[in-house]
């Protein structure tokens, strides 16, 4: 045993106390999974030293021994753009998705939207129909959200009957955390004058897909807003540029990207994207229109599907928790197959609807070991077992998969998707 | 509560949001009616926007030869993408076959969908004459509707899909 109170187990298979980092008493005990490098360490002098640097950019590069972090992506047959790619989670820290990174999911392509030439068109059951322009909603009332968008299809992977031995990205990527900064549509919509029978809203993008989704008219004035930025600069061409609907925990197709129409409405249009997809068809053959929020998740990101742990010692096990209906409020992490479970310290800053990251120390023997996450939100609602959200689904039920994850550790040091 | 009392209770909740909200400098220009009809491409499950033209299954075969059956294969079933006939009485069971026959709950939709997206490579390129036509034969293939009904503004939306009844909204209106 070791004297240390902070060094003791506070469940199974070598989980440590969440305080144990923040301390720093053991730093000179951890043990990195970074790639090693034989160069420039001591007593050589680096040779970066010897010679001036690179010059400036107008634009930043990352550096290229970071290529090799790349999103995964494919489309379906005959085309280049119908499909999409995936945030590579495990390679990444902290909450933020760079833009280069943030998941994608198109369904004709990315147009090439010139701003000057793009219009927002308010019509329907209002008292004016108003056409915006990027410079005149430049000037409204700002208002910046750091918050997910989760595709209602991210995880589904798992749904399949065998665990496909993949990355954390591969399976749980399309889901990304952005600030984004726009205009409140209740604004927009005051200026219109909404109709009191107009309930919903068709919100249309300019895409070759004309992708099209309903909202209700009380999601829209309440918390939605016309994204024009997302991490501070403009838009990326794959998230909507010049601008897009973000509607803050909800699934993300409806976020509806190059934001071209919005038309108020007595009912829901009943589009393609809201009735023969997403929606969730059950074993008895009913099928759900309309299923919003995305629910509580999380997933731990390092170590993951695919990586290869660097030998017995001590890790520290991280990941991302996140929920449609609010806060996390709190995220607890098994090693031992969910026989025991010890709380995950959480980072700073915990919002409503957004990434979260959480972290917890773990000594690992070099034994077989199971981690899992289980996340827990402010509402209370907690996330599933894979057999217990499994369970009354069937296997048609394609969307909202949000059960916990497995990652199974080997004694040689592999990790690799499991069901548990 | 009465239909008048939510609606009254609706709107109060949505002038308090109002109130809330912050003020906009009322930039939007007012848009005309021709402007609002040009850009105004869906279709309610009511019909409401459904263009004037019409077309039948024999008309849509042609079309569907044309333009679809690259993707879609042989009478909707057997191309690289979304099958779009058959699978009726499957949904139910452990292997469900989605197509527009066994699952789309509208009819509109096909319209709705076929008229903004499809072809994939040359969208909005179909008159609407022909769209009816196409929709009118992908439901024929369905046996939903006969080979020499007419599909236009007034006849599509009364088409009964034969899923129709088996979805039911998780979102609760206010």
């Amino acid at each position: 045993m070791n004297d240390d109170p902070a060094l003791e187990a506070v469940a199974g298979n070598g989980l440590l106390h969440r305080r144990l980092f923040l301390r720093g008493s053991v730093a000179a005990g951890l043990t990195f999974m970074t790639a090693k490098t034989a160069t420039a360490a001591p007593p050589d002098v680096p040779a970066s030293m010897l010679v001036p640097g690179a010059g400036m950019s107008g634009y930043g590069l990352r550096s290229p021994h970071e290529d090799h972090v790349q999103r995964g992506f494919g489309s379906l047959p005959g085309t280049v753009g119908t499909g999409a790619s995936r945030t590579p989670l495990e390679h990444l820290e902290g909450i933020i998705t760079p833009g280069a990174l943030h998941f994608e999911r198109h369904h004709n392509g990315i147009p090439d939207i010139d701003p000057a030439g793009h219009r927002l068109l308010i019509h329907g059951l209002v008292e004016r129909p108003l056409i915006f322009d990027l410079d005149s909603l430049s000037r409204y009332p700002l208002v910046s959200k750091l918050q997910f968008i989760e595709c209602s299809g991210n995880s589904g992977a798992n749904n399949a009957a065998e665990p496909p031995n993949v990355s954390a990205g591969t399976i749980h990527g399309l889901v990304s955390n952005s600030q984004w900064t726009g205009v409140p549509l209740s604004i927009l919509l005051d200026e219109a004058g909404v109709q009191s029978e107009g309930r919903w809203i068709l919100a249309e993008g300019s895409d070759a897909a004309g992708m099209s989704r309903s909202v209700p008219m009380t999601k829209a004035l309440d918390d939605a807003i016309v994204a024009i930025y997302q991490n501070g600069e403009h838009l990326r061409p794959g998230n909507g540029y010049p601008m897009r609907l973000f509607l803050p925990g909800w699934e993300g197709n409806m976020s509806v990207k190059w934001l071209r129409r919005i038309e108020v409405t007595a009912g829901p249009t009943m589009t393609k994207d809201e009735t023969s997809k997403y929606s969730d068809l059950m074993p008895d053959g009913r099928s759900l229109l309309f299923t919003f929020p995305m629910e509580v998740k999380s997933v731990i990101t390092s170590p993951s599907g695919t990586n290869a742990m660097q030998g017995p010692g001590l890790y520290q096990i991280s990941g991302i928790a996140w929920s449609g209906a609010g806060r996390v409020g709190r995220v607890e992490i098994s090693a031992d197959d969910g026989e025991s479970w010890a709380e995950a310290a959480l980072d700073d800053p915990v919002l409503p609807m957004s990434l979260t990251r959480f972290r917890l120390p773990w000594r690992w023997d070099g034994g077989p070991a199971v981690l899992q996450s289980r996340a827990v939100d402010e509402t209370g609602a907690a996330q599933p077992t894979r057999t217990a959200m499994l369970a009354g689904r069937g296997s048609a039920y394609r969307y909202h998969y949000h059960a916990i994850q497995s990652w199974a550790v080997t004694e040689s040091g592999e990790v690799s998707n499991v069901y548990s | 509560m009465s239909t008048p009392e939510r609606i009254a209770l609706l709107c109060g909740l949505f002038a308090a949001a109002m109130a809330i909200a912050q003020e906009g400098p009322n930039l939007g220009i007012e848009a005309t009616a021709e402007q609002v009809a040009g850009w105004s491409i869906n279709i309610q499950p009511d019909g409401t926007g459904l263009p004037p033209g019409s077309g039948t299954a024999a008309d849509g075969a042609a079309v569907y030869a044309a333009q679809c059956v690259a993707c879609h294969g042989q009478e909707g079933v057997g191309g690289p993408n979304d099958r779009l006939v058959g699978g009726h009485g499957t949904i139910a069971s452990d292997s469900p076959v989605r197509t527009v026959g066994s699952y789309w709950p509208y009819a509109t939709t096909v319209f709705d969908y076929v008229r903004r997206s499809m072809p994939i490579l040359r969208p909005q390129s179909l008159s609407d004459d022909e769209v009816y036509a196409v929709t009118a034969y992908l439901l024929e293939l369905n046996g939903i509707i006969a080979e020499g009904d007419v599909m236009n503004a007034a006849t599509l939306p009364q088409v009964e899909m034969p899923n129709a009844g088996n979805f039911e909204w998780a979102y609760t209106e206010d």
